[in-house]
């Protein structure tokens, strides 16, 4: 009886001390979930999930605080992505947030900026290049399109583009839509409709 | 029908694949025919695998035949040449030759009809020129895989010290029905083909070649032959394949010819080969024994919807409308027009668009040629593509995972080992567009790929600049916290000052006193 007692108790004193180095020898540093999360993410860094950027959304996330659906530029993709990650139910974007649009680029409109570096202090990634009294103009390839420089702008010499289409971000569309047929003007008159394939 | 050759015996045979019915065709009853100087040449900045190519010429420059208009960017790239002289008239986006439809940037040349040449710079002895000067000479002259995929090909010739090439293999089976711009130039240009051969072998120090032609093709087998015999050349063999889609593939072809496969994600010259097409060999050996770069080709016009069926030597830039008005015009009955053939070749938007170098095939269709896709019905999973595919994907798998847009699973599926040549939605008898669903799951999954990346340079811009933010609020800080304590010591100073001002005054006073008790 006593013996049982005994060596049970030291079995458990004895896995207790090896899990107890364990948890200090293996301790994993950060959150690896907040940088799943974060890995997610658009990084537009535009704070419209009502945290001032990603990572801390992604910390907000994690620590059950917010949400999945407040990311309006990630929009149905990701929240079905962290959706499959966290094993939650995905459910549309919230509309508090905003809604999600196409890919926007901000343009400066050189002859009206004034030089003030509001809008430099404002970017998030450093994609707005100038300085005190010079002209200012956006770096379009960093540009997130989280028109948080729109606002600052005591001039409102900044607007929101949308970022076009070219040979390589251009991508086929998913079969059996209507826009895949082409039509072609061929000359001598005939107007035909022709489609890939 | 024409009669075909005997197959070389001891040949392999990819899986799967189509044997189509054999039929001559109509464009190969006349020689090839130079077109006409056009009124103006648009030649797209990007012709090729790897990186546009940057303008070295400005607006309103008067240039000759021959002379560069663009430098290559990055090691595979390749230069861009005047095709004729004139005037450069524009350098801005115009319409190209892309299922997309998009713009993309051009160079617009003015022809000033005189067609003179810039000064030519032939090698005479390129044997006794290292490997390195003419791989260069041939990247100099803008040569680009000219079967249809238009990478670089002097990068192709440089297979690297490392690998070992044991033979040059080149690729004379036709890409697909309908398209013989290879044939008609093997049947005229053999003997410039077999001195580009001797060039290319020269290049990669290979001992041996071998040249794989389709059996449907004996004409141009006998104008090769002849070719050889009259060089003298032992080492370089002709091997008979059979017609059988899609031969042309440079993987086909070899697995074809030496039973090897080209391992995942390598090259020919992993397993100690170079491929290359009859009209790329053809166009180095204008290149090196004329001095030409390449500003011309031989583009295939055919279908039922022109009148003349023909093959034509047509000027890089040249736009498809005078190709397609000096084959005698549309028919009628015309419906699509196609750049490739028509199991790979995509429809135009308009024939308003520039012959590009990588361009093998105008197909202008009529509907019967081409037939409007009907209603794709539902999967039966009767595994007909599956048998079809020569790359031995499983096509039914990659459509249901892509239908579910699962491109995890697609990978994993080898969608990018995908060659495209659509002998799956060929015998698909629910007639589902499966390249359609492949094209769509590679681009999407390229354009996820490109948005991480994106995303990840954003996350370190972010990162950086919260960094220098704290960094610039933390010496702030430093400098502020520094300030003060200069302030307290000089106070403190200030004190010890004052306090020995005071005791000195008091001692003064002190000495004053005893004086005055003493004189009292």
């Amino acid at each position: 009886m006593f013996a049982a007692i005994i060596a049970i108790t030291l079995l458990a004193a004895a896995f207790g001390l090896l899990l107890g180095y364990a948890a200090v020898r293996f301790k994993v540093e950060g959150d690896p979930v907040v940088d799943q999360i974060d890995a997610l993410l658009p990084q537009t860094q535009c704070g419209q999930c009502t945290f001032p950027g990603c990572r801390p959304y992604a910390e907000a996330i994690a620590a059950g605080k917010a949400d999945i659906n407040q990311c309006p530029p990630g929009g149905e993709a990701t929240i079905q992505a962290l959706a499959d990650l966290l094993g939650r139910e995905a459910k549309p974007l919230n509309p508090d947030n905003g809604t999600e649009g196409d890919k926007m680029v901000a343009v400066i409109d050189e002859n009206v900026c004034i030089g003030c570096t509001l809008c430099i202090r404002a970017c998030p990634v450093d994609a707005i290049l100038g300085a005190t009294k010079q002209m200012h103009t956006v770096i379009a390839d960093e540009c997130t399109g989280c028109k948080l420089c729109v606002e600052p702008c005591p001039v409102d010499c900044i607007s929101m583009e949308p970022v076009g289409e070219t040979l390589e971000t251009w991508r086929w569309p998913f079969p059996n839509k209507p826009e895949i047929i082409p039509h072609i003007q061929v000359t001598g008159g005939h107007h035909k409709s022709g489609t890939y394939d | 029908m024409t009669e075909s050759l005997p197959v070389t015996p001891g040949l392999h045979r990819f899986n799967g694949g189509i044997r189509f019915v054999h039929r001559e065709d109509a464009s190969t009853h006349e020689p090839i025919a130079s077109l006409p100087l056009p009124r103006v040449l648009v030649l797209p900045l990007q012709q090729h695998i790897g990186e546009a190519a940057i303008p070295c010429v400005k607006v309103g420059e008067r240039v000759l035949k021959g002379q560069l208009l663009a430098e290559p960017k990055g090691y595979i790239g390749a230069p861009i040449h005047a095709p004729t002289s004139g005037t450069v008239i524009e350098i801005a986006d115009r319409p190209i030759a892309h299922p997309s439809g998009l713009t993309a940037p051009c160079i617009t040349l003015e022809v000033d009809g005189e067609d003179r040449w810039t000064e030519h710079r032939p090698i005479d002895s390129y044997r006794e020129l290292d490997r390195s000067s003419l791989r260069n000479r041939i990247r100099d002259a803008g040569i680009v895989g000219l079967g249809g995929a238009g990478f670089p090909s002097a990068v192709k010739l440089n297979p690297g010290p490392s690998r070992k090439i044991h033979t040059l293999l080149v690729n004379a089976a036709e890409c697909e029905p309908y398209i013989n711009c290879d044939d008609m130039l093997i049947r005229e240009r053999a003997t410039d083909i077999v001195a580009g051969i001797e060039i290319a072998l020269h290049c990669i120090d290979a001992p041996r070649c071998i040249i794989g032609i389709e059996d449907s093709m004996p004409a141009a087998h006998a104008a090769l032959q002849q070719a050889i015999t009259q060089t003298a050349a032992t080492n370089i063999d002709i091997v008979v394949v059979p017609t059988v889609y899609p031969t042309g593939g440079e993987k086909q072809l070899i697995k074809v010819i030496t039973g090897q496969e080209v391992p995942k994600d390598g090259l020919p010259a992993d397993i100690g080969i170079v491929c290359h097409n009859v009209g790329t060999l053809y166009a180095i050996a204008r290149a090196i024994l004329h001095g030409e770069p390449l500003i011309s080709r031989i583009v295939t016009v055919t279908g039922k919807g022109v009148s003349k069926p023909r093959n034509l030597e047509v000027l890089i830039g040249t736009p498809i409308r005078e190709l397609i008005e000096f084959c005698g015009g549309y028919t009628e009955r015309v419906s699509r027009l196609l750049l490739g053939g028509h199991m790979m070749g995509f429809a135009l938007h308009s024939d308003d668009l520039p012959v590009v170098k990588a361009a093998n095939c105008i197909l202008a269709g009529t509907p019967e040629e081409l037939p409007e896709p009907g209603k794709a019905g539902p999967c039966i999973r009767c595994g007909m593509c599956e048998q079809a595919c020569p790359v031995n994907l499983l096509p039914q798998q990659l459509y249901w995972y892509t239908k579910a847009k699962d491109f995890d699973k697609t990978r994993e599926y080898n969608l990018f080992d995908c060659i495209e040549c659509g002998c799956c939605a060929y015998v698909c008898p629910s007639e589902i567009p499966l390249v359609q669903y492949y094209r769509y799951a590679k681009t999407e999954i390229r354009n996820a790929e490109r948005e991480r990346q994106k995303s990840n340079i954003a996350r370190e811009r972010f990162e950086f600049r919260k960094e220098r933010l704290e960094r610039e609020e933390r010496e702030k800080a430093e400098k502020l916290r520094q300030r003060k304590e200069a302030l307290a010591q000089k106070t403190a100073d200030d004190d010890g000052k004052k306090a020995a001002i005071q005791a000195a005054l008091e001692r003064v006073k002190a000495k004053k006193a005893t004086q005055e008790e003493k004189q009292d």
